[in-house]
């Protein structure tokens, strides 16, 4: 199990643009770094400071927002209301020594598949630059006893067989 | 949009037929599975190649069957194929599953098949979960086989962490009401009205003006010869003929209450006001030509837009001396820093006015200043018969406009920088013809207000999804045709106006219909009646009940989870993305989540019988 060596970023992506862009650069086959992982919302506006906290006190090493275009949004004005927060988020995460650059707010259309990716490649080589999460080692603690449970992992398809 | 039209006629067609062939499909009635522990099942899929090409799915399948709450975990060619639908029923039943995670495709195309398959095993449909492995990882990351094994098994991760908390919803049903509220009585609002009329559906047509038409009304010719006014006084006669059609002139609607299916709505005549009920609702306010400010236009007679121009050969009004000289100047006032969009029909309208001008005044010469000509589709026909008949057709570029002056004797002086030659040309024309912008309407944000639907950076409305659900906006039941959406021409008007009736009738048509169940609830307990939830909605679905706490009213509900973020007592949650859901994810994604979920936890307020206060009550 080596997640743990990798970077990890979560796209938390509005359904109606941002997750159908992300979509689209997958029909277009275009290649983006392994990194990021998206997350689903009905809307940015879902997307509390907490969730954001959350996930960086759990050691993920960065956080890419993505919304509708501003004043294109599906549900009027929710990625303003996005927006909002996440410059609230950044300002903590300086405050506590994390630093601002681990979280980005993005915006862009359903159609925008390439934007997408381009994207993804900014975020990741932005946090590659500020290097892992110095909250990961909680992370790594708990992989290395997963890593323990593969003997499991086969019983349990050996018994799904039987 | 084509489709869609083309099924509006053919609905008209079949309106007599219509519920006479139905079979309703009967599902297993819902286990209910709020005391068992979750026993996750997790298909992964192949996706022929696609997926397994690139991802090693068996190593997906051994990394998510150690997971907690997961008890089955396995791997198919097509999990979409009938036969492993089968499958995946068969084992819900053999496992006793209670959650199921596809990991395959987009959840934007497929939710809704695998949602079926779970009511089909007698499962609430909100039980399943999906993690897009192929869109989102093994198309992405080709290159990559490795990285994209583990961010798949990350992705199922995820899953598994929401999936844990997903919790059986109940969809409501309303009752249909099956008329239709168009507001704008030109083509797009007469067609609409007329292709639903005419499938058997009552319709309000509003119209703010003294008569309907709009702005086809200074419309003349359409660029194959078709003559708009007879088209449009037909129109007209069958609208105001129909006898299921109302037309409302000199009104306004003034007011819009209730959601898909069961409209309530207010339209004023003059003092007098009428309350009608419907299901659906039409914006097809239309645009109108933007008056130039520049180049001289309002100053001289000389100088018109194309829009004018076509009104005065229609009605032979335009006299040019012998051997006139008819500038026509492209772009005006669009494609601009401050109005970057292209109006769409001026081109064709230019060309077919020059071509029109030619041959009533052959001995005059008509010039045609551009940035760039699109004459769209098959008019570019006209754009090289224009060329042909010796049009002359002369290039600037965006940065060099051309200069302008009017001397004290009414002369028009222009000069411009032919971009292809770069010599500048001197002009003295008789006639300068400008190609006006077509605008919003002015009172586009009064209607955008009483909807609460969008409008775009360009003044116009803007569609719930440009490829999609062209004719539809966000909300339910609210749909969009002809110009009050973009510039377009007079047949896509038309097409579009079909397309909506077509679109409306698949709500009208029926006696009830289900609405989404991922809408917010507000636990009274904890609402303080602050009223920041009643503010924040963009439809106005909180509101404050009997009691002074805030109710979601779920009909109008879109679930975009807005108040939920914004309520300061956290007494809202969203269903189907509750706090415990989006964190069990994260939690899971990260191993840092608690061990196996229980039975019962992150059910909902209402689902694990707590009662309302006491003093509510009576």
């Amino acid at each position: 199990m080596d997640t743990d060596q990798e970077l990890v970023i979560l796209a938390l992506c509005c359904h109606y643009c941002a997750y159908a862009a992300a979509d689209m650069a997958g029909s277009m086959r275009l290649q983006y770094p392994g990194s990021v992982r998206v997350l689903r919302f009905p809307c940015t506006s879902k997307i509390e400071v907490n969730y954001l906290l959350t996930a960086f006190e759990r050691g993920i090493d960065g956080i890419l927002v993505a919304g509708c275009l501003e004043g294109g949004c599906h549900f009027l004005e929710g990625n303003l209301r996005a927006r909002r927060r996440v410059e609230r988020a950044k300002k903590l995460l300086d405050e506590i020594g994390l630093g601002a650059g681990r979280l980005e707010m993005f915006n862009l259309s359903s159609a925008e598949g390439p934007r997408f990716a381009e994207i993804a490649t900014e975020m990741h080589e932005r946090v590659v630059e500020l290097g892992p999460s110095p909250l990961r080692r909680g992370r790594e603690a708990v992989l290395a006893g997963v890593a323990g449970m593969a003997s499991l992992a086969e019983a349990v398809i050996a018994g799904e067989k039987t | 949009m084509q489709a869609s039209a083309a099924a509006a006629r053919a609905m008209s067609l079949l309106a007599p037929a219509r519920g006479t062939c139905i079979r309703t499909k009967v599902y297993p009635p819902q286990r209910d599975v709020t005391d068992e522990p979750p026993r996750i099942g997790v298909f992964i899929c192949h996706c022929g190649s696609n997926i397994a090409s690139v991802v090693d799915v068996e190593e997906v399948v051994r990394r998510t069957a150690v997971l907690p709450n997961v008890v089955l975990a396995e791997h198919n060619i097509y999990t979409c194929a009938d036969d492993t639908q089968d499958t995946i029923k068969d084992k819900i039943g053999q496992y006793r599953l209670n959650r199921v995670i596809v990991a395959s495709c987009t959840p934007r195309t497929h939710e809704a098949i695998f949602r079926d398959t779970l009511r089909d095993a007698g499962l609430n449909p909100y039980l399943l979960e999906m993690a897009n492995i192929r869109d989102q990882c093994s198309w992405v990351h080709s290159a990559a086989p490795d990285s994209a094994t583990r961010k798949a098994a990350d992705l199922v991760r995820m899953a598994v962490g929401r999936a844990a908390r997903l919790v059986p919803l109940t969809e409501d049903t309303v009752t249909v009401k099956g008329a239709a509220l168009i507001i704008g009585g030109g083509v797009a609002g007469m067609t609409a009205a007329l292709a639903m009329a005419d499938q058997g559906f009552p319709v309000h047509l509003v119209e703010k003006s003294e008569a309907l038409g709009g702005a086809a009304r200074d419309l003349f010719r359409t660029l194959d010869g078709l003559d708009v006014q007879a088209f449009l006084a037909e129109t007209i006669d069958r609208v105001i003929g129909h006898p299921r059609i109302t037309v409302h002139l000199h009104s306004h609607v003034t007011q819009v209450e209730g959601h898909v299916g069961d409209f309530t709505s207010v339209i004023t005549t003059g003092a007098k006001t009428r309350q009608v009920e419907h299901g659906v609702v039409v914006v097809a306010t239309g645009a109108v030509e933007g008056k130039p400010t520049t180049f001289g236009y309002g100053q001289s007679p000389r100088v018109i837009t194309q829009r004018d121009l076509s009104g005065q050969l229609a009605r032979g009004e335009l006299d040019l001396p012998k051997g006139a000289t008819v500038a026509m100047l492209q772009c005006v006032e669009q494609r601009t820093a401050d109005r970057p969009y292209c109006s769409r029909v001026c081109c064709t309208m230019a060309v077919q006015n020059a071509l029109a001008v030619r041959e009533r005044h052959p001995d005059a010469r008509v010039v045609v200043l551009y940035r760039d000509m699109r004459t769209y589709g098959f008019r570019e026909i006209a754009y090289k018969k224009a060329r042909q008949a010796g049009v002359l057709f002369v290039r600037f570029d965006d940065d060099a406009p051309p200069g302008f002056s009017l001397g004290a004797d009414g002369a028009i002086e222009l000069t411009v920088r032919d971009a292809i030659v770069q010599r500048d040309l001197l002009m003295r024309p008789s006639v300068l013809v400008l190609a006006a912008p077509i605008v919003g309407q002015h009172d586009r944000q009064e209607v955008s207000d009483l909807l609460r639907i969008p409008i775009n950076a360009d003044g116009f409305f803007l569609e719930a999804h440009v490829k999609l659900r062209p004719v539809d906006f966000a909300s339910e039941g609210l749909f969009l045709c002809g110009t009050a959406h973009a510039p377009k021409f007079l047949s896509e008007t038309i097409s579009q106006a079909s397309a909506v009736a077509a679109r409306a009738a698949s709500i009208l048509s029926r006696q009830t219909m289900p609405i989404g169940a991922q809408i917010a609830r507000v636990d009274p307990d904890k609402c303080v009646s602050c009223m920041t939830c009643v503010h924040v909605c963009p439809y106005l679905a909180p509101i404050v009940g009997d009691d002074n706490k805030a109710q979601v009213q779920p009909t109008v509900c879109m679930g975009c989870g807005s108040c939920t973020s914004e309520c300061p007592a956290k007494a809202i949650t969203l269903h189907h993305y509750t706090d415990a859901q989006i964190l069990g994810a994260i939690d899971r994604l990260l191993n840092a989540g608690p061990g196996p979920v229980g039975p019962g936890e992150g059910a909902y307020l209402e689902q694990v019988g707590v009662a309302r206060p006491r003093w509510t009550e009576g």
